[in-house]
């Protein structure tokens, strides 16, 4: 009974007109966003400034000063490489290797599922805990990874601390957190692929490479392109691994965007170059986010329809 | 598929065990690490051999490390307890803030819904320091530095994307018919949404909350740039305790362990929703 009379009180008191209704919902959230927002624009202005925190009176409009001098910078064009190489080499090694695993664990067993989950402790652990711990198996002292290189000849191996390894070191760092993120969403993929072209190719005696490239890997296309666009867009964006790892050094081997932007922001006190190093990264992730939510939408749409 | 040779068998049994081995290693190897002195870590050649000790997690807890050079304070559990707050903060934040607005993108097609719907998607793919080297200075001058909600607000950056996308799914996974029944009956919109549509996308927002926890706690470049020493998280504090420490390597074992447990823990928990939400809900597992 009392929920009937507290049922009809509502018509009494004020009612929101039905059209605003779900505004109210989303208006928090619409605060939120528009909170985040601002900082965002005055990144933009401040990219379009002369502005050093050393210097505040030295502060003024320069408008696209900080983005011309990016041309001639080679500073600059070593973070683009750095953070182009860096992406391109980690979403590589984890597509690949991912597949494979995926392909290895597609049948559900009980083995396979619990390898599954076990592999996704890499996955849940910060990136830049990750990055400590192999600071530590990477030790010249008493690190395992160091004594494995001893053992097969690369005495002289340092890691992380020497230029020529140490991209490779952050790279391995890399692949170890977010291999696991391929492939369970490939996994899914595979899973929830239709069986009617598996079994009459094998009806046809198709062999198993063949279906692989010919059924498969076409069919799996919009799971790759949505985890490997995924991993891009953060990848390309690294900075836990890489300032855990070395800061960005040894030199300026690991500048890659978001690690030079900090140190132009904090240690050199440059705020209009940081800004405009972000707006550039701003600008690729922005271009890439595009494509990836075209593809995320459509798998979306498709995991919906199967509910 | 099914008829596989014994070699294929062997094989793939072999790439199996490689596969674990790669990913499991180094967390073996680091708890490991955690119950060794820095005397049996140090030597040469490595072994698996040695007395098990828990005088690193005894230091670390206690707050109180004695080397035979000097005695020295450890703050970690202070950086836990941070790593606790700010996960917890924010997971609510974004829960009061996400799930209307997901109910109301997933019942209502209005003007500018997804608008908004994809700009909060969008946060989660640009550049993190774009938004926070603007914040530090702000939040100096309107007093949020250094505060437990400054820092909780900018966390919705990772969490409010995460539970508005994921949580929108499961309310249209809901036939609107059972609410619009229960409405009929007479009872309001409010008592409609908490005895109906809550209840039936409750698995699935307590699913998101648990992997946006997740996602707060293993964040790092937020606490590093706003937060100081004493509201930072374990990601931020571990690093500062290498440096602090110095030689210490048991101990700093000790804090990764410490750090990456109680994630792994609530992973393992939530594991069976783990692929929608790391999708933001593009695949379900």
């Amino acid at each position: 009974m009392a929920d009937m009379t507290a049922a009809r009180t509502p018509s009494r008191r004020f009612r929101v007109p039905p059209a605003l209704f779900p505004y109210l919902l989303s208006m928090p959230a619409l605060l939120v966003c528009i909170g985040i927002l601002v900082p965002f624009f005055t990144a933009v202005f401040y990219s379009l400034q002369r502005y050093r925190l050393s210097q505040p009176w030295n502060r003024a409009m320069n408008w696209g000063e900080n983005y011309l001098d990016f041309l001639t910078d080679p500073s600059f064009w070593n973070t683009l490489e750095v953070s182009l190489l860096y992406a391109a080499l980690t979403v590589g090694i984890e597509l690949a290797l991912g597949l494979g695993i995926a392909l290895l664990l597609q049948k559900r067993t009980r083995v396979n599922n619990f390898v599954s989950i076990m592999l996704l402790m890499p996955l849940m652990t910060a990136p830049a805990l990750a990055a400590l711990m192999f600071k530590l198996m990477t030790n010249p002292n008493f690190g395992i990874l160091s004594y494995f290189a001893q053992a097969i000849g690369f005495g002289d191996m340092r890691w992380g601390a020497d230029p020529s390894t140490a991209l490779l070191t952050v790279v391995l760092v890399d692949v170890w957190v977010y291999t696991p993120f391929i492939m369970i969403l490939l996994l899914a993929g595979l899973r929830s692929l239709p069986t009617q072209p598996f079994e009459a190719a094998a009806l046809d005696n198709v062999p198993r490479l063949q279906q692989f490239w010919r059924i498969t890997l076409p069919m799996l296309t919009p799971y790759l392109l949505t985890a490997a666009l995924f991993r891009l867009l953060d990848s390309i964006q690294q900075f836990d691994i890489i300032y855990a790892m070395t800061q960005g050094g040894p030199g300026d081997t690991l500048m890659v965007f978001q690690v030079e932007a900090y140190l132009t922001f904090f240690q050199s006190t440059n705020v209009g170059r940081s800004a405009a190093l972000l707006i550039i990264l701003w600008a690729i992730t922005f271009f890439l986010s595009n494509v990836f939510i075209k593809n995320w939408l459509r798998l979306r749409e498709r995991a919906r329809g199967e509910a | 598929m099914t008829h596989q040779s014994p070699l294929e068998r062997l094989l793939r049994g072999l790439a199996l065990v490689l596969v674990v081995c790669f990913f499991i290693f180094p967390i073996l190897w680091i708890v490991l690490m955690s119950f060794q002195t820095n005397e049996t870590i140090l030597r040469s050649p490595p072994s698996v051999v040695f007395r098990p000790t828990v005088s690193n997690y005894a230091a670390i807890i206690s707050g109180h490390l004695d080397s035979n050079v000097a005695s020295m304070g450890i703050e970690f559990m202070r950086n836990l307890m941070n790593s606790v707050i700010l996960s917890a903060g924010s997971v609510a934040l974004s829960l009061v803030l996400g799930v209307p607005a997901a109910y109301a993108f997933a019942r209502h097609k209005f003007r500018g819904s997804e608008d908004i719907a994809f700009t909060l998607l969008s946060f989660r793919f640009a550049p993190p320091l774009l938004v926070l080297l603007p914040l530090t200075l702000y939040f100096q001058q309107i007093g949020l530095a250094d505060t437990y909600l400054g820092l909780i607000w900018v966390y919705q950056l990772i969490c409010l994307p995460l539970i508005l996308w994921i949580v929108r799914g499961y309310f249209e996974d809901i036939s609107p018919d059972i609410e619009h029944a229960y409405r009929i009956a007479g009872h309001s919109w409010f008592s409609t949404f908490c005895r109906i549509s809550l209840p039936l996308a409750g698995p699935g927002i307590a699913a998101a909350a648990l992997l946006a926890f997740i996602f707060a706690w293993n964040n790092f470049v937020f606490a590093l740039v706003l937060a100081s020493a004493d509201k930072q998280p374990v990601t931020v504090g571990a690093l500062a305790f290498v440096t602090a420490s110095g030689i210490q390597y048991g101990q700093i074992a000790a804090a990764v362990v410490l750090s990456i447990l109680p994630v792994l823990a609530l992973a393992l928990y939530a594991q069976r929703y783990l692929v929608e939400g790391l999708s933001l809900g593009a695949v379900k597992g």
